[in-house]
């Protein structure tokens, strides 16, 4: 058989697989960029990967992509210090 | 050294926009597999929510090479391609990502043949503890008194053991993990990666949806698994338990939390009797003190 014949049903990673999922969200994690200490726990354990760090000396510097976010506030609840408010969004 | 964020690798092999509910541990514990293990890791993932996160073809949210397969087939499935491997003299690591379900019940037989073989395959069971992709049925992972839409009083049944199963084979490495505690995860998959033969990680999963809870306090219940002691962080290697760091304090049963505290943040416990407390509780006990036993 040919190499094209062939028909696999094989997927390729996608971001955005399940469509904009920040639609779902009804609380937005909003970053208090006075109380951060760029620890990068809420990067740690994001289950959608929507926070992103970068290397900013000693620190991270820490922002979250909202096209993604589903909202479940984990970020929030492991933050050591409370810097990310959960704001309703309607 | 005690790994650190900044040892982590920053490559996402959960892609935002995958079909996970909001607050999922499971997506949590395949981020830490991918930290891990990164590019190294090739899935074998059986019928459960994983299935469904990948999301629908031709798109996947997962960025690791995946073979879907039927429920009962994993460890057989991952053998093959684990002696593929070897053929092919390729540096991977086979993972079984199976759930409860796929693991203590329905793949119970497979995994049990895969094991006394020695394939030489991970096999990690992510422990929500019951089949939450149907709808939150009973598995023989749900502990006494939790409440699931097949046992609407709650289970009368204890909890099956499978570390203690699984170290009963034989086989080279076992270990519990938590999803509160990734760097305890991510030292254990790698210290597994780095052994030949089969390896089981029973990996704690708390789940907001079937354990009614908020999506916001996956974490906070996870970790109050291990401080009130029902769930015990260890390592089993030629069939000597260790207990891992983070469950260290809890060996002294005077500093772990009150169970109540456990159980009184989740729905599924809203209606426990007394009676089945105290059950729980007396199985706790005996659970740490065979595992005092096998350290000793």
């Amino acid at each position: 058989m040919k190499r094209a014949d062939l028909i696999l049903p094989l997927s390729k990673p996608k971001i955005g697989v399940q469509g904009i999922t920040g639609s779902w969200r009804i609380r937005k994690p909003v970053i208090n960029y006075g109380k951060c200490v760029g620890c990068g726990i809420c990067w740690l354990y994001c289950p959608d990967s929507t926070i992103e760090i970068e290397n900013a000396g000693s620190r991270f510097r820490v922002s979250i992509d909202y096209t993604y976010c589903k909202g479940c506030g984990i970020c929030s609840s492991v933050c050591p210090v409370k810097a990310i408010d959960m704001v309703r969004e309607v | 050294m005690p790994l650190t964020i900044r040892d982590l690798p920053r490559e996402k092999y959960v892609l935002p926009g995958h079909a996970a509910c909001p607050g999922c541990p499971e997506t949590i514990g395949l981020r830490f597999v991918g930290m891990a293990l990164g590019r190294r890791a090739i899935l074998v993932v059986p019928a459960g929510c994983t299935s469904i996160i990948q999301g629908l073809m031709p798109g996947s949210g997962l960025a690791f090479p995946i073979i879907n397969v039927a429920f009962a087939s994993a460890d057989a499935v991952a053998s093959g391609v684990a002696a593929a491997k070897e053929v092919i003299g390729e540096d991977s690591v086979v993972v079984v990502w199976a759930g409860d379900g796929a693991t203590a019940d329905i793949g119970f037989a497979t995994l049990s043949g895969a094991a006394e073989r020695n394939e030489n395959i991970i096999h990690i069971c992510v422990d929500n503890e019951a089949y939450m992709n149907t709808g939150i049925q009973r598995s023989s992972q749900t502990p006494i008194g939790a409440w699931t839409t097949t046992t609407w009083r709650g289970k009368t049944e204890p909890k099956k053991n499978m570390p203690l199963i699984m170290a009963s084979h034989g086989i080279p490495y076992v270990a519990t993990a938590s999803v509160a505690y990734p760097m305890d995860f991510i030292e254990k998959l790698r210290k597994a990666a780095s052994i030949r033969g089969f390896r089981y990680v029973h990996l704690h999963a708390p789940c907001p949806i079937g354990w009614r809870f908020d999506p916001s306090e996956t974490i906070e219940i996870a970790r109050l698994a291990i401080e009130t002691g029902i769930w015990v962080l260890m390592e089993v290697e030629g069939g000597r338990v260790t207990i891992s760091p983070p469950s260290k304090p809890y060996v002294d049963k005077s500093r772990r939390k009150p169970l109540v505290e456990y159980l009184r943040r989740q729905g599924r416990f809203r209606e426990i009797s007394d009676e089945l407390i105290r059950e729980l509780e007396r199985e706790i006990d005996e659970y740490w003190n065979l595992l005092l036993k096998l350290s000793s």
